[in-house]
């Protein structure tokens, strides 16, 4: 399918068609920031924010997903056993996911669906979903994509790549799924090759608007143990206050808590986020904690993404260069000199 | 029955209903007790097809989850054992159930004692305290007529703070009499001047009692305070990491690998363990 263009104009139009097969989610202006919700029309969206404070991780991993139900009145032949909670897994597009995103949710597919275990509710809710992504014409300061395997307008992960070149938005279908969408919102329109190169130099004086870098050279043959033992953890860890706000933001990072809840004799099985930040993610009911002391913590965040998660997947880091930790970190610790640090750590 | 699912073809999250058919308190503190439990249906029966060193997820509904070895042996078919220290939210609530009592378990979860690759060989287990369960499946399951001669010597070091703190203590007398199986039974300190078991910590016994690594495996479940001076008796005598195989805890919730928290390093507790060798285990950071 050729590169369409769909006229900003004619936005919600596109968007009405498409609302006939797809539950529709876009970014929503939510006082100072974005986030993504369903949408009815191209008015309710903004597709002019740098990025979502919140990644669109929880469009797939909820903060809060009732898993199971239970009825603990005896008198009934299901007391005491736990049912699937139903949902709504039909079609669904997601306008202006960010690529770094759509890299992270790749990132994490690997945690979540694996050979011999699938996450039923993280694979439906991939599956249900249509991402036509949104690509970065100004990057923040704090983006670091390209030197973890992205870029601003990067394909990886998405279905459709929409590229905003002034009056118009340019999209390419990347997918079935992208090329679907694309067919029942009708955007037939060929881009003319003027509007193509515009789309290019565009992407291409994005890219160059990416300055921080980040090397991730040597963290797969460094040795485990030496990055673990390393003494700079003593001062990395120090100005930490255990607020996991990194990990609450972080696209990649997939840690959940499962609870009961219970309501006179009806409850639900929940999962909620979890925190490596937190002492209690850990804590055995002896009361011996493997990762009780901060510096363990802090320790575990970063090893986890830049050195077991490389080694167990060989799949390059657990970090898209989003920068959002980087923004929101309360006390300043910047995941990109841990790079530093780790990468180029001599024992 | 009616329907427990909305047509996912497998959720490693829903576990399989169970009913409670016997329990039976194990120690002299009242805090160890096993629950016998059985399948409401035969096909969830045979789903859960297990091996010795697995474990499973038990489910309270309204209170949750907490992972727990399984106990019984794939040998004894009709019903699962689980023996359970009563230590938190879950397993306080398990010990106030009752026989006859509906939970749940998710599972076989987890490796196993790799006893296809023991064939052949000696096998010393040694275990301490409450953390005897999955080896008692082991033993069981050795035992076993069809399983017997498929190993060499069988020799077990098993400790308990005194008499009373013994699990399964009609099945030790059993063994004791058996030709086929060295037992070494210990407490820590006895009251009783004809205290029928040794006298003496687990480390000490092993030092008494295994004196040979030839052709042999270790198979090693306790405290860490045991594990940590039994290790050194083993190394001693000739075990090399490779033969020495531990079982890990650490808290965790999902038990498929996906929820984050009991990793060590880069391994799973809960999906890539519990079951790990010596030499695996020194090869990662102590977060245990």
């Amino acid at each position: 399918m050729d590169i369409v263009k769909i006229r900003k104009e004619k936005l919600s139009e596109f968007l009405k068609k498409l609302k006939d097969r797809y539950r529709l989610y876009g970014p929503v202006p939510q006082g100072n920031m974005v986030h993504f919700l369903p949408v009815q029309d191209a008015a309710d969206m903004d597709l002019s924010f740098q990025n979502a404070i919140l990644s669109a991780k929880f469009l797939f991993l909820p903060q809060s997903e009732r898993l199971f139900e239970y009825s603990l009145d005896s008198a009934r032949d299901d007391a005491h056993i736990l049912k699937e909670v139903r949902k709504d897994y039909s079609p669904r597009a997601v306008i202006g996911v960010r690529p770094c995103d759509a890299r992270a949710f790749r990132l994490v597919d690997v945690n979540f669906d694996t050979e011999k275990f699938r996450d039923p509710w993280w694979v439906k809710a991939r599956e249900a979903t249509t991402l036509v992504g949104l690509g970065c014409t100004s990057p923040c300061s704090t983006c670091f994509c390209t030197s973890v395997g992205g870029a601003p307008f990067d394909e990886a992960g998405l279905d459709v790549l929409l590229t905003d070149v002034g009056e118009v938005f340019l999209a390419k279908a990347l997918t079935d799924k992208g090329e679907n969408l694309l067919k029942t919102g009708k955007a037939f329109e060929t881009a003319e090759k003027e509007l193509v190169d515009r789309a290019t130099t565009i992407q291409q004086e994005a890219a160059a608007k990416i300055v921080s870098r980040v090397d991730t050279s040597r963290l797969a043959e460094l040795d485990t143990l030496t990055l673990f033992e390393a003494d700079f953890w003593e001062g990395l860890h120090f100005a930490c206050i255990n607020c996991g706000v990194c990990t609450y933001l972080c696209p990649t990072c997939w840690c959940f808590d499962i609870q009961d809840e219970t309501h006179g004799s009806a409850g639900s099985r929940i999962r909620n986020w979890d925190s490596c930040m937190f002492p209690l993610f850990t804590l055995h009911a002896s009361g011996h904690n493997p990762r009780g002391e901060k510096i363990q913590r802090v320790r575990q965040r970063f090893m986890h993404k830049l050195k077991y998660y490389v080694d167990k997947y060989k799949n390059g880091v657990a970090c898209v260069g989003c920068g959002r930790c980087v923004q929101h970190c309360p006390v300043n610790i910047d995941i990109r000199q841990v790079f530093q640090l780790m990468n180029e750590y001599k024992s | 029955m009616f329907e427990r699912g909305i047509g996912f073809v497998e959720n490693p999250y829903l576990p399989y209903p169970v009913r409670i058919e016997k329990i039976t308190i194990e120690t002299e503190d009242r805090n160890l007790k096993t629950f016998r439990v059985s399948f409401l249906t035969p096909e969830d029966e045979k789903k859960f097809a297990y091996h010795p060193g697995q474990f499973a997820e038990i489910s309270v509904a309204g209170k949750g989850e907490c992972p727990i070895g399984i106990a019984s042996s794939p040998t004894e078919s009709g019903f699962l054992l689980f023996t359970v220290n009563k230590a938190g939210v879950v397993t306080t609530h398990l010990h106030n159930m009752k026989e006859g009592d509906i939970m749940g378990v998710r599972g076989p979860l987890g490796n196993w004692y790799s006893l296809d690759e023991m064939e052949g060989k000696n096998v010393v287990i040694i275990g301490g305290g409450f953390a005897f369960t999955t080896l008692r499946s082991t033993i069981v399951y050795m035992l076993a007529e069809e399983n017997r001669k498929r190993f060499g010597k069988i020799s077990v070091v098993y400790g308990a703070r005194n008499e009373g703190m013994l699990l399964y203590q009609d099945e030790l007398s059993a063994w004791q009499e058996r030709s086929d199986i060295e037992m070494n039974i210990t407490v820590d300190c006895s009251d009783d001047p004809f205290c029928k078991y040794h006298i003496g910590f687990v480390p000490t016994i092993t030092e008494q009692k295994i004196t040979s690594a030839e052709n042999s495996v270790a198979i090693i479940c306790g405290p860490p305070i045991m594990i940590k001076f039994t290790q050194p008796v083993l190394e001693k005598v000739g075990f090399p990491p490779e033969a020495i195989i531990m079982s890990l805890e650490n808290r965790m919730k999902c038990g498929i690998g996906m929820c984050g928290r009991c990793n060590v390093g880069a391994e799973y507790v809960c999906k890539d363990g519990p079951v790990f060798t010596l030499a695996k285990l020194n090869t990662l950071p102590k977060e245990y």
